[in-house]
C-alpha cells in the first residue's frame, strides 16, 4: 500500500469506526434476532428459527404488508406525477432563477417532518381548514371525513417526499443536452413524441432515485400512518414499531426490519442497473 | 547563442519510473546546463511530466537518482528542494491575493516580514502585476492567472524552474506573445528552466536545447536547429515539423531509390539492399523550369500568407508531397497543374527502423 | 411564438401550483401561530399569546434545551468525522465500493430499522439510554450528510494546490492548516449546519434511544406527543419557530455553498 493510501485510510478510520460499531454491528445483531425465538416473556431464546419469516406472509401480516406497498406504490406514483411537470417547468425557467427556485423546492424537505404532517391535520380536520372554507362557500352538509383515511396517508407522505423527488428530476433534466431535443425536432418528431422517445429515457435515472427514494421511506414510514392514517392503518413501519414497543416480539420486529432493508438494497440494486443502462445510452447519444 | 554554458546544475542519471505494470521512464539520463532554457518535448503519455513531477519530488523514482547541484535529491520533500514548479492548471491559492499568494513560499523560508514584502513588491514590479496585487485568483484572466503562477515560483529564486505546459491553457495569439516574454523574463532572471510541453513550435521557439521524449525514453536531444534539420530517427522527424516520407530502398550502390528514381545518396552506413524510408522537408523540395525532375500533379494548394503549400501526387508515394512555395512565386502553382520536382539531396534524410 | 408563449404560462401555471401545495400548509400554521383564538375556524385578532406561553411552558423548555444540547454536541462529532471520512474518500487512488456503500447507506437506511438497531444495541450492552446515546446515534446520519456536502466541494477540488504550497516549501501540517483547512471551511460549515438541522428535526431515532422517563426527551418528541394527544395552539408558535431556525440555518448554509462556487 502507497503512504497516500494509508493516509486516506487513516482520515476516513475514525468514522468507518462510528459508523461500523453503530450502524454495521446494531443492524447485524437484529439480523441475528430474526432467526431467534421469542421468549416467554418478552425476552429472547437462543433457539433458532426461520418462524419470523414464516410469519411475515401470514395472512395477517401479508395484508399489513400489502396496504403497505400499495401506499408506498401510490405514494409514488403521485409524487413522481407531481414532481416531473415541476422539475420541468424549474428547467424552463431563466437560468438565473433556477438555483433560487429549487431551493425553496427542497426547503420544506429540510424542516421537521412532524410538523409538515401536523399541518396536514390542521387542514383535513373534521374542524378544520378544508371543511371550514367548505361551509364558507355554502355547503350544508356533514363535514367532510377527510383525515384517518388512506387518502390522507397518501397526502401526508407526497407533501413530505416531494422536495427531494424535483430535485432528482431536475438534476437529471439539467444535465439533459438541449441540442438532443433539438435534434428530435429538427428529424422531424413532433412534442409529444421529442418527449416520450428522448427526455424521457434520458431523466429515467432521475426519475428511478426519486422514486425508490419516496417508496423505500413510505413502506417504513410509521410516522404518517399513526398521526394521518389515525392508526387505522397499519403499514409495516407501524408493525416494527409495535413489535418493539408494544407487543415485545423483538424477534419478529427484527424479521420485519430485515425484510425493510431487503426492499431497500433490491431497489437501489435495480436503480443503479437501470441508471447505469440508460447513462450508457446516453454516452451514446452524446457521442453519436 | 551567447550564453555561458557551465557544468550541469541538474543530473537525471538513469531514472526509471513504473505505474504498476506500465513503464512511465524508462532509464532515462539527461545533464541540463546552468542558465539553459530546456525543453522536454513529447506526445501525451510519453513519460514527460513524469519525469518533471520526480525532479519536483512529487514521485520517488524506482530507479537512478537525481542530482541538483552536486546534491542528490532522489528522495527528498518537494519541500526542501531549492527548485519550484510551475503547475500546468497554475494552482494558485484561491483563498488568497495575488500578494498573499506571492508572499506565501517566501513566508515558508521564514524571512523577516519587511523582506517578504520587499520581495513581493519587487516581483509585482517584474511581472508587472502591482495593479492586480489585491485580487483574488477568480478575479484575474487565464493570461493574468499564468503571470502570478510564473511569479509566485521565481519570488522563491529557486537553482531551477520548472514548468509544467506553461501557455497550454492559453489561446493563440496570447501564447505567442508569451513564449517571447517567458524567454526575455528567464534571461533577465538568469534560472534554469525546465519547460514540459507537447507543442514542437513552442519548443523551437523557447528553447536553448531540447530533449525529444517516447516512451519514457529520449530518442534526441539538442539544439532546435539540431533537431529540426538532422533528425536522429523517423519518429522525431514526424513529430517536429512537416515532413514528407517517401519509402523505397538502398540499393547495392547506396543509392537511395523510390518509384524508379534516384533521390539522393546515403552517407551514414545503412544497410545496403534493404528497405529504407526518406524525409524530406516541404522547404528542401523546389520546382524545377528545366522539366528534369520528377513530374507530378498539383492536387490542391493551401495558402498560407507569405508562402502557399503545395500538395503534389507523384508515383513516388501514396500521400501527395508537400512542397513550399513562396507565395510570390511561380504561377504554375494551380491546382491541376503539371509540375516537375527536385529534391535538396544535402537536407534530405534517410531512416531504415 | 405563441407556441413559446404557451410552454412559458403553462411552466409558470406548474410552479404557481406546487409551490402552493408545497408552502400553504406551513403559511396556515404560521399564520394560525399568530391568532388569538387559536382555532383554525375563526380569526379573532393578531395576538402573541401563544408564544408567550410557550416561553412559560416549562416541559418545552426543557426539550429544547435537550434537543439544542444534542444537536451541538451531534454537529461538532459529525462535522469533524464526516470532513475527515470525505478528505479520506476523495484522497484515495481508487475509488472503494465497501466505503462508498457505507457512507451511504445511513442516508437511505429505513430509520424506524436504524432506530430498532440502535435500541436493541444499547440495550444488549446495559447501556443507560438517555442524551448521550440520542447524541451517538445522531452522528450516524449527520456524519454522512457532512461528508456528502464535503465531497461534492472536493471533487472541483484542484489537488495542485496542494502540491504547489509543498512545492513553495511548507510542510504537509501547514499546508492542511493555511490551504486545504481554509477552502475547504464553507462547505465544512455548510455540512455543519445541514447536520445541525437533521439533528434537531429528527424524531424516530431520538424517540427510540432516549430511554424511559421524560429527562432525555426532545423537542420532536415533545411536538409528537402534543399532536397525538391534544392538539394546543401552542403547537402552532412552536412550529412556527422550528421551522424558522431550519430556514435560517439552511438559507445560511445554501448562502455558504454558492459563496465558495463562485470562487
Amino acid at each position: 500500500m502507497s503512504s497516500q493510501t494509508v493516509r486516506s485510510n487513516l482520515m476516513a478510520l475514525p468514522a468507518v469506526a462510528w459508523l461500523f460499531l453503530f450502524m454495521v454491528v446494531p443492524c447485524l445483531i437484529i439480523l441475528a434476532y430474526a432467526f431467534l425465538t421469542r421468549g416467554l416473556y418478552g425476552g429472547i431464546e437462543y433457539t433458532p428459527t426461520a418462524e419470523n419469516f414464516q410469519r411475515v406472509i401470514d395472512p395477517l401480516y401479508a395484508k399489513i404488508f400489502l396496504t403497505s406497498v400499495r401506499i408506498a406504490g401510490l405514494a409514488t406514483l403521485l409524487a413522481i406525477l407531481i414532481a416531473y411537470p415541476a422539475a420541468y417547468a424549474i428547467c424552463l425557467s431563466p437560468k438565473r432563477t433556477q438555483p433560487l427556485l429549487l431551493f425553496f423546492a427542497v426547503l420544506p424537505f429540510w424542516s421537521n417532518y412532524l410538523i409538515r404532517t401536523y399541518a396536514w391535520i390542521v387542514l383535513l380536520n373534521r374542524e378544520g381548514l378544508i371543511n371550514n372554507l367548505l361551509r364558507w362557500f355554502g355547503y350544508e352538509g356533514e363535514p367532510l371525513a377527510l383525515l384517518y383515511r388512506e387518502g390522507a396517508v397518501i397526502t401526508g407522505l407526497v407533501y413530505n417526499y416531494l422536495p427531494f423527488v424535483i430535485l432528482a428530476i431536475y438534476s437529471s433534466l439539467s444535465r439533459l443536452n438541449g441540442e438532443l431535443i433539438e435534434a428530435s425536432r429538427d428529424l422531424g418528431a413532433g412534442r409529444v413524441r421529442t418527449f416520450f422517445r428522448v427526455t424521457l429515457p434520458l431523466t429515467m435515472p432521475g426519475v428511478a432515485a426519486g422514486g425508490v427514494f419516496v417508496f423505500v421511506l413510505s413502506i417504513g414510514n410509521f410516522v404518517t400512518p399513526a398521526l394521518l392514517g389515525g392508526g387505522r392503518f397499519q403499514m409495516i413501519g407501524n408493525l416494527v414499531y409495535d413489535q418493539f414497543l408494544t407487543a415485545n416480539d423483538w424477534p419478529f420486529g427484527a424479521a420485519l426490519g430485515m425484510v425493510l432493508i431487503a426492499i431497500m438494497i433490491g431497489l437501489l440494486l435495480l436503480q443503479a442497473r437501470a441508471s447505469a443502462r440508460f447513462c450508457g445510452e446516453k454516452q451514446e447519444a452524446a457521442n453519436g | 547563442m551567447n550564453i555561458d554554458f557551465k557544468a550541469p546544475v541538474l543530473a537525471v542519471d538513469t531514472v526509471v519510473k513504473r505505474f504498476g505494470k506500465t513503464v512511465a521512464v524508462n532509464g532515462l539520463s539527461l545533464d541540463i546546463r546552468e542558465n539553459e532554457f530546456f525543453a522536454l518535448l513529447g506526445p501525451s503519455g510519453c513519460g514527460k511530466t513524469t519525469l518533471l513531477r520526480m525532479i519536483a519530488g512529487f514521485e520517488v523514482p524506482d530507479e537512478g537518482r537525481i542530482r541538483l547541484a552536486g546534491t542528490d535529491i532522489t528522495e527528498q520533500a518537494p519541500e526542501k528542494r531549492p527548485l519550484n514548479l510551475m503547475f500546468q492548471s497554475y494552482a494558485l491559492f484561491p483563498h488568497m491575493t495575488v500578494r498573499q499568494n506571492l508572499a506565501y513560499g517566501l513566508e515558508m523560508e521564514q524571512l523577516a516580514k519587511s523582506e517578504i514584502s520587499a520581495r513581493v513588491e519587487e516581483m509585482l514590479k517584474t511581472t508587472d502585476l502591482q495593479a492586480l496585487a489585491g485580487r483574488k485568483p477568480a478575479e484575474l484572466s487565464g493570461g493574468q492567472k499564468q503571470r502570478v503562477a510564473l511569479a509566485r515560483a521565481l519570488i522563491k529564486r529557486p537553482k531551477v524552474l520548472l514548468l509544467d505546459e506553461p501557455l497550454g491553457a492559453l489561446d493563440k495569439k496570447l501564447r505567442e506573445k508569451m513564449q517571447l516574454e517567458l524567454k526575455r523574463l528567464q534571461n533577465e532572471v538568469g534560472i534554469t528552466f525546465i519547460i514540459v510541453t507537447h507543442d514542437q513550435e513552442e519548443a523551437l521557439v523557447m528553447a536553448d536545447r531540447v530533449a525529444v521524449l517516447k516512451d519514457g525514453s529520449i530518442l534526441q536531444c539538442g539544439t532546435p536547429q539540431e533537431v529540426y534539420e538532422r533528425p536522429a530517427n523517423r519518429f522525431v522527424a514526424g513529430f517536429i515539423g512537416v515532413m514528407n516520407f517517401i519509402e523505397g530502398e538502398i540499393g547495392a550502390d547506396a543509392l537511395f531509390r523510390a518509384g524508379g528514381e534516384v533521390l539522393a545518396c546515403d552517407h551514414n552506413g545503412l544497410k545496403r539492399d534493404q528497405k529504407a524510408v526518406l524525409a524530406v522537408r516541404p522547404e528542401n523540395i523546389v520546382l524545377k523550369s528545366d522539366g528534369t525532375g520528377i513530374a507530378g500533379t498539383v492536387v490542391d494548394v493551401a495558402y498560407h500568407g507569405l508562402d502557399r503549400q503545395l500538395y503534389v501526387k507523384t508515383t513516388l508515394s501514396a500521400a501527395p508531397l508537400q512542397v513550399r512555395l513562396a507565395a510570390t512565386g511561380a504561377a504554375a502553382a494551380q491546382t491541376g497543374a503539371a509540375v516537375s520536382l527536385g529534391f535538396d539531396a544535402a537536407a534530405c534524410r534517410i531512416f531504415q527502423d | 411564438m405563441a407556441d413559446a408563449l404557451r410552454t412559458k404560462l403553462t411552466g409558470r401555471a406548474i410552479l404557481v401550483l406546487v409551490f402552493s401545495f408545497l408552502y400553504l400548509p406551513i403559511a396556515v400554521l404560521v399564520l394560525l401561530s399568530f391568532n388569538a383564538s387559536g382555532l383554525p375556524t375563526t380569526w379573532s385578532g393578531f395576538s402573541l399569546r401563544w408564544y408567550v406561553s410557550l416561553a412559560n411552558n416549562s416541559d418545552i423548555l426543557h426539550a429544547a434545551w435537550n434537543t439544542l444540547v444534542v444537536a451541538i454536541f451531534a454537529t461538532l462529532i459529525a462535522t469533524v468525522l464526516g470532513t475527515m471520512l470525505a478528505i479520506g474518500m476523495e484522497t484515495r487512488k481508487r475509488r472503494s465500493t465497501a466505503l462508498e456503500a457505507l457512507a451511504f447507506a445511513p442516508m437511505v437506511i429505513p430509520d424506524i430499522v436504524l432506530a430498532v438497531a440502535l435500541l436493541t444495541l444499547f440495550s444488549r450492552l446495559n447501556v443507560t439510554m438517555g442524551l448521550s446515546t440520542i447524541v451517538i446515534s445522531h452522528v450516524i446520519f449527520d456524519l454522512a450528510f457532512v461528508c456528502s456536502v464535503v465531497r461534492a466541494r472536493l471533487k472541483n477540488f484542484d489537488f495542485s494546490i496542494v502540491e504547489a504550497s509543498r512545492d513553495l516549501g511548507a510542510s504537509s501540517f501547514t499546508t492542511f492548516w493555511r490551504i486545504t483547512f481554509p477552502v475547504l471551511l464553507p462547505a465544512i460549515i455548510a455540512g455543519a449546519l445541514l447536520a445541525f438541522t437533521l439533528s434537531v428535526d429528527e424524531f424516530i431515532i431520538a424517540f427510540f434511544t432516549s430511554g424511559a422517563g421524560r429527562s432525555s426527551i426532545t423537542l420532536p418528541m415533545q411536538i409528537y406527543s402534543m399532536i397525538r394527544f391534544g392538539v394546543t395552539p401552542e403547537i402552532n408558535a412552536l412550529a412556527t419557530i422550528v421551522m424558522g431556525v431550519s430556514a435560517a440555518a439552511l438559507l445560511l448554509s445554501q448562502w455558504l455553498n454558492k459563496e465558495q462556487m463562485t470562487r
